[in-house]
């Protein structure tokens, strides 16, 4: 069997078959990164994975989860201002939250160097939106790499590790969904590795890293005075790069939108140039205007946000090209990914007949939809249900960001509103201003709680809030791939400070605190009725381990699995284990009757107190 | 240059989180790779776990770029559950005269369970794939030990049948060789090599 440590920690140079996110890690361990560190958010979480299939002690990245994203940029910061490669990961999301710091970096001289990798989603395919990151780029002077494959992730991280370096500035390497998980047989160079090198070289002299009234000025002189070095660089850089097909049109273009065109391109009779860029922040004038100059039409083919082509209209304007520029032309030019059949849908609207529009006709197939929903033995699932029965229909409901937010959906309904990591509480207590009739309930996970919950919880207790908040404990950050979180007692690297969220809120003066597991559904019903009945910021712990981690772990240590349920003669058919309880193990006969997919049940019997008549029985 | 002499073969594999898609379609791309041809893809796996869809893209030959495939652009699908099976023709992921090979498990999608629409039958599957222009292939074995090695047998049918161009049942041995070890190699080879065996007898 092939192993990733293996792959990961040779010294030959090789190739191997390999997604984006494994690439990028041979590419650190390759560039002699010291300080790696991370938030949990897809699509990077492989990340993660593949650094840690290195045990610890043989490991030559410092890896750590943070508590969330900002915090992460921090000790990645703090690593390179003392000397240290770092490098910090994230999903698009991630850098809403790690802004306030992430902002300043540029402003910065970063001795040791350091990566921002971002993994951004076009399609918003696991984020609770798009958002196209370059514009932070652009606001913080940052330069960006932008790969199109997990080979060109792997070349340009190690580019970014040694430009970072040289200029002691922040680099974002920008990825995408579909670079993250793109697999492909990727080449790889040698590894040497370097001694263990424990030398503190943080000195003031090298900043000033302190950023006040007129010295900041100062220090954003510097960071556009290297931005515009960089400039330099990106002219002559192999990553901006021609596609020649002889054309007088030519289509500006990076990341994936670039690999849909080449597709689509396959197919043109008349093939147009294309310039692909591997760099997109700060884009190479030189380059550009030369290109425009040889072409008469110019298609900026860019997924997202307008980017380049407004940088690319403005330096035209600035030189006077005659060129006919064509950039976006519909809302949805602004929206999802740039697929191959979007791309052909919009090359054929630019030129029509270079190019068939989408070969897909209207469907005659009706087929239902496949909702992700919570795990058989889910204790979120278990809560839902309970909590539930203890609400009116006009009571309010805050989602946040984990397995739970499922909840929001058939056939539970429970959480209305959705903002960000750990939103609940502050959204909570406005819902409960100016409002006598509707109680409000939030919902919160653990690791969001240390996350970014603590401060609106806070808040609620400071300013007096009325409200409830369930927090659905389930000992990891499950939605992302069960990694350990502050409240989970392990990290990384072993056993670790477990810290409760009991003691915490304690601590923090929460006058109404009720613990249960979530599978004793009665008493966590009457719980919850308690603390609405609280005149104040009320929170109930609803506590199950995570069922599928758990499930893992158990088939790992090939411990005998419980037998599944089944549905015994005393079945009426009132359904509510398959429409309201809705455990996906319930399956419906075609003859109305209740069966149970037994490759589904875990046998964790939290269905056998939901059924009316006690019709759920174990197997024997 | 028309799309039918380029230098490429699609596949589009989907089904439900915690099927073994993810395991299956890292076997097929790495029998591609021991083949000697060009082979890239892209997993999709935003909630899999959770239940929902999967999805796994597989572009083989040259002449490829996005680890994604176009619409009507595949000349394979695989399917590890029935639903699944029919979501690949509805979001016509085929081109006409396609192979459509499914595993018939049926974990129902929330609508069939909530009661708001009738769970789909083999034959809707086949009247689908004809309207469609598609070849149907129904993959079942009644004996089957564990769910979790439905993914094996599928992949076992596909080698017998030679549904992907150039790779043979040795690059598809040598793919698990990659991905397994000890006793769960052991057992997944045997299943693999025996339902080779009665798949030839059969035809």
């Amino acid at each position: 069997m092939k192993r990733l440590e293996e792959m990961l920690l040779t010294r030959e140079a090789g190739s191997e078959i390999m997604i984006g996110n494994t690439a990028v890690v041979r590419a650190m361990i390759e560039s002699g990164v010291k300080v790696v560190t991370s938030y949990p958010g897809s699509p990077t979480p492989e990340i993660a994975q593949a650094i840690m299939s290195v045990p610890a002690d043989r490991n030559p990245l410092h890896f750590q989860f943070s508590v969330n994203e900002k915090v992460a940029t921090e000790v990645a910061f703090g690593a390179s201002i003392n000397g240290h490669l770092s490098c910090v990961f994230f999903k698009s999301v991630g850098l809403n939250v790690a802004s306030d710091t992430f902002v300043q970096l540029s402003l910065m001289e970063l001795i040791g160097g350091m990566v921002v990798m971002i993994g951004d989603d076009p399609g918003a395919n696991s984020s609770q939106n798009e958002q196209d990151n370059r514009h932070y780029a652009l606001m913080s002077y940052t330069p960006v790499f932008e790969p199109s494959t997990p080979q060109e992730a792997y070349a340009m991280f190690k580019e970014a590790t040694r430009i970072s370096k040289e200029m002691k500035m922040p680099i974002i390497l920008r990825l995408t969904t579909h670079v993250c998980h793109a697999k492909e047989r990727v080449a790889f160079g040698t590894w040497s590795p370097e001694e263990t090198d424990s030398k503190s070289r943080f000195d003031v002299d090298n900043g000033p890293y302190i950023p006040i009234t007129s010295v900041s000025l100062k220090m954003k002189r510097r960071a556009l005075e290297k931005l515009e070095s960089f400039r330099d660089y990106s002219e002559d850089s192999a990553l901006n790069r021609i596609v020649d097909n002889h054309s007088n049109k030519g289509i500006i273009s990076s990341g994936t939108a670039f690999l849909s065109l080449m597709d689509c391109v396959l197919e043109m009779d008349e093939k147009p140039d294309i310039l692909k860029l591997g760099i997109t922040n700060p884009l190479p004038k030189e380059l550009i205007e030369s290109f425009l100059r040889n072409h008469s039409e110019v298609k900026v083919l860019e997924e997202l946000d307008q980017v380049i082509e407004q940088q690319v209209k403005s330096l035209a304007y600035d030189r006077r090209t005659k060129t006919r520029i064509i950039g976006k032309e519909h809302i949805d030019d602004f929206i999802g990914e740039y697929l191959p059949d979007k791309v052909r849908e919009i090359i054929s609207r630019t030129w029509p007949g270079t190019v068939e529009p989408s070969h897909e006709a209207p469907s005659s197939v009706e087929i239902p939809a496949r909702p992700a929903q919570m795990c058989p033995g889910c204790g979120h699932r278990s809560a839902f249900f309970a909590v539930k029965s203890a609400l009116k229909k006009i009571d309010i409901t805050v989602a946040d960001i984990g397995c739970y937010t499922l909840g929001a959906f058939e056939p539970y309904n429970l959480g209305q509103v959705l903002l960000c990591m750990g939103h609940c509480s502050g959204t909570g207590s406005g819902l409960s201003l100016f409002n006598d009739e509707r109680r409000v309930v939030a919902f919160i996970g653990d690791s969001t709680l240390f996350h970014a919950g603590l401060p609106g919880i806070i808040n609620a207790v400071y300013n007096n809030h009325k409200m409830t908040l369930i927090v659905m404990e389930n000992g990891t950050t499950a939605m992302t791939g069960h990694q350990d979180h502050p409240g989970s007692g392990s990290s990384v690297r072993g056993p670790a400070t477990k810290i409760s969220i009991r003691k915490l809120l304690d601590a923090l003066g929460v006058a109404f605190i009720k613990e249960v597991d979530t599978y004793q559904q009665t008493k966590l019903k009457k719980l919850v009725e308690d603390a609405l009945g609280f005149d104040g910021f009320s929170v109930v712990i609803a506590r199950h381990p995570c069922m599928l981690k758990f499930t893992r772990e158990q088939r790992r240590k090939l411990k005998t699995m419980p037998k599944p349920v089944r549905v015994g003669s005393k079945c009426d058919r009132r359904y509510v284990c398959v429409k309201r309880f809705a455990c996906p193990t319930f399956q419906r006969g075609e003859d109305g009757s209740v069966w149970v997919q037994e490759d589904l049940c875990i046998g964790d019997r939290s269905c056998m107190q939901t059924c009316p008549v006690d019709a759920i029985i174990p197997s024997e | 240059m028309s799309s039918s002499r380029l230098d490429r073969f699609d596949i589009y594999i989907n089904g439900v989180g915690g099927q073994g898609i993810g395991m299956l379609s890292e076997l097929i791309v790495r029998a591609i790779d021991h083949s000697g041809q060009v082979v890239r893809g892209a997993d999709t796996h935003g909630l899999a776990q959770r239940g929902g869809m999967v999805v796994s893209h597989i572009r083989k030959g040259k002449d490829t770029y996005s680890p994604l495939i176009g619409k009507k652009n595949a000349q394979l699908a695989v399917s590890l559950e029935r639903h699944e099976a029919m979501r690949a023709i509805a979001e016509q992921q085929l081109e006409e005269g396609g192979v459509l090979i499914y595993y018939d498990a049926v974990w129902q999608p929330l609508g069939v369970r909530l009661g708001n629409t009738p769970q789909l039958s083999n034959n809707d599957l086949e009247d689908a794939a004809e309207r469609c222009n598609l070849m149907l292939i129904r993959v079942f074995q009644e004996d089957l030990p564990d769910a979790r090695m439905q993914n094996v047998i599928l992949l076992a049918e596909i080698a017998a049948r030679v549904l992907v161009p150039g790779v043979s049942l040795e690059h598809y041995e040598r793919a698990m060789e990659d991905l397994m070890e000890g006793a769960l190699l052991e057992r997944n080879s045997k299943l693999f090599r025996s339902h080779v065996r009665r798949q030839s007898g059969d035809n």
